[in-house]
């Protein structure tokens, strides 16, 4: 890389000659090495999913969770180091329970948003700290229906229809832009979701995963690992889908 | 308040010389509440009148509230403290279900819970000015506690508190007690009407228009606010 021996690339609070700063970009890079995590805004909620990989055999399973709940009707799911994405999401839920504190009813996603947006920047102003190395995935259903914003590592967030960050972005990406968001049901996006992270699993560099799939409906308006049954069948379409992937290809 | 101290107190509360005085006097205040036992589990019954002093000053104001699926509080006392109990119950099990290990706080827990709360205030000389009431269905059966601004607390079958103690608790003993497993919900409603009706008649700071709440194996129900007849004069 051409950033590295310039000393540009040391200090969060320097800018290189062309104006970028080095260690945001690093920590973005800490980012792209994470199992995928996508996010998927249909008129009837939000679906999260992530490929969470399991880097060890003695594991619990479903430990190590990297959706989790904030508030009752937020969900985040993150991508990047875990340490720094449980730091985020702390600070999520110390926000929402500020904003419930003061005004007496449920933080909206914009406000949420936009204050983690606040804090993850001020990281990128001291030389003393370093930027985080995770991005959040937040859905949410407030008053305004259903919402999903993405918080990068340099601090910037956007309203998305349907977002992805991690190894498998890309290739997410391009499957989140075939999908018609706008007229599908709720039920069509956890299986879209979950057929996604499949897809997108490498299966060459990382052997063992766990599908973790959330969802915010509008109907209960609470964040919620999607049901047990609705899960595998989903994940068992999934598999299937990428069989037929597979036989084709042979 | 005496304007003429010389103290640079700027305390937030009402300072009267060096002493600071806390909450000695509820102001906009909810009146009696009931709650026991029947075959199905717990029935409570609160009315919505919030009064000001004497005023009935706001006459649609609910006084039973869910935390959980299982549980339910009514309150009586300062309405704002109430508020701000509920508030710290809501606050309480969105902290707990971010936990996520299947665990939920139940009646038993939410009813210590308030208790510690309570006494920790009144050890600041700073009281919660409530009685309430923890109604809930936990491990089988029926869970009724009481807790006040005291932090005295305990469970009973039957509980009222307030006016109702004089005007209310006697009806209950005498239908429910030694019967629990036997009241029927129709004859529970039925001896919750008979009881509020009692208190409207009888407790000046009462209000003809109640809601009632049953917690069951099924979950809690509370109802719509509703009146009951009254006949002033033959």
């Amino acid at each position: 890389m051409s950033s590295i021996g310039t000393g540009y690339d040391i200090s969060v609070s320097t800018y290189s000659p062309d104006g970028r700063v080095f260690q945001v970009e690093y920590a973005s890079k800490a980012v792209d090495n994470s199992g995928t995590a996508i996010g998927l805004r249909v008129n009837e909620g939000v679906v999260l999913a992530v490929e969470k990989l399991v880097h060890s055999k003695l594991l619990v399973p479903r430990s190590n969770r990297r959706i989790q709940t904030v508030d009752t009707h937020i969900g985040v799911a993150t991508a990047g180091l875990l340490a720094d994405s449980r730091h985020i999401i702390n600070r999520v839920r110390e926000e929402a329970q500020s904003f419930r504190d003061i005004y007496k009813y449920q933080v909206p996603g914009k406000t949420i948003a936009d204050r983690v947006g606040q804090y993850v920047q001020a990281y990128t102003l001291y030389s003393s700290v370093r930027p985080f190395g995770s991005s959040a995935i937040i859905g949410i259903v407030d008053n305004g229906g259903p919402h999903l914003y993405m918080v990068e590592p340099s601090g910037v967030y956007w309203d998305y229809f349907g977002c992805a960050v991690g190894k498998g972005k890309q290739a997410a990406k391009t499957e989140i832009e075939k999908l018609k968001l706008s007229e599908m049901s709720i039920l069509d996006a956890v299986k879209d979701a979950a057929r996604i992270i499949y897809a997108v699993h490498d299966n060459a560099k990382d052997k063992e995963f766990e599908l973790e799939l959330s969802w915010i409906t509008k109907e209960s308006g609470k964040h919620q690992f999607v049901p047990k049954e609705i899960a595998e069948e989903a994940e068992g379409l999934a598999k299937e889908s990428l069989n037929q992937e597979e036989m084709k290809d042979d | 308040m005496n304007f003429d101290n010389n103290n640079n107190n700027n305390n937030f509360y009402e300072s009267v010389g060096n002493v600071t005085k806390q909450t000695t006097r509820p102001i906009v205040t909810g009146t009696s509440i009931i709650g026991f036992k029947y075959r199905d589990g717990i029935m409570i019954a609160a009315d919505n009148l919030a009064s000001y002093g004497s005023l009935a000053r706001f006459k649609s104001v609910e006084r039973i509230f869910p935390v959980g699926e299982f549980t339910c509080i009514a309150g009586s006392g300062d309405l704002s403290d109430f508020q701000y109990i509920k508030h710290l119950l809501e606050s309480l099990m969105i902290k707990e279900n971010y936990i996520d290990d299947g665990h939920v706080l139940t009646a038993p827990h939410i009813h210590e819970y308030l208790t510690q709360i309570l006494y920790g205030r009144r050890s600041k000389l700073n009281p919660l000015w409530n009685s309430l009431i923890i109604g809930g269905f936990h491990d089988g059966e029926g869970y009724l506690g009481y807790a006040d601004l005291l932090g005295t607390a305990h469970k009973s079958s039957t509980i009222a508190t307030g006016l109702g103690t004089q005007l209310m608790h006697p009806l209950l003993r005498k239908s429910v007690e030694g019967r629990e497993n036997e009241v029927t919900e129709e004859e529970a409603i039925e001896i919750v009407n008979d009881c509020m009706r009692v208190s409207y008649y009888r407790d000046a700071r009462s209000l003809n228009k109640f809601q009632r709440a049953k917690i069951t194996a099924k979950g809690f129900e509370i109802t719509e606010p509703y009146s009951v007849d009254v006949v002033w004069h033959e």
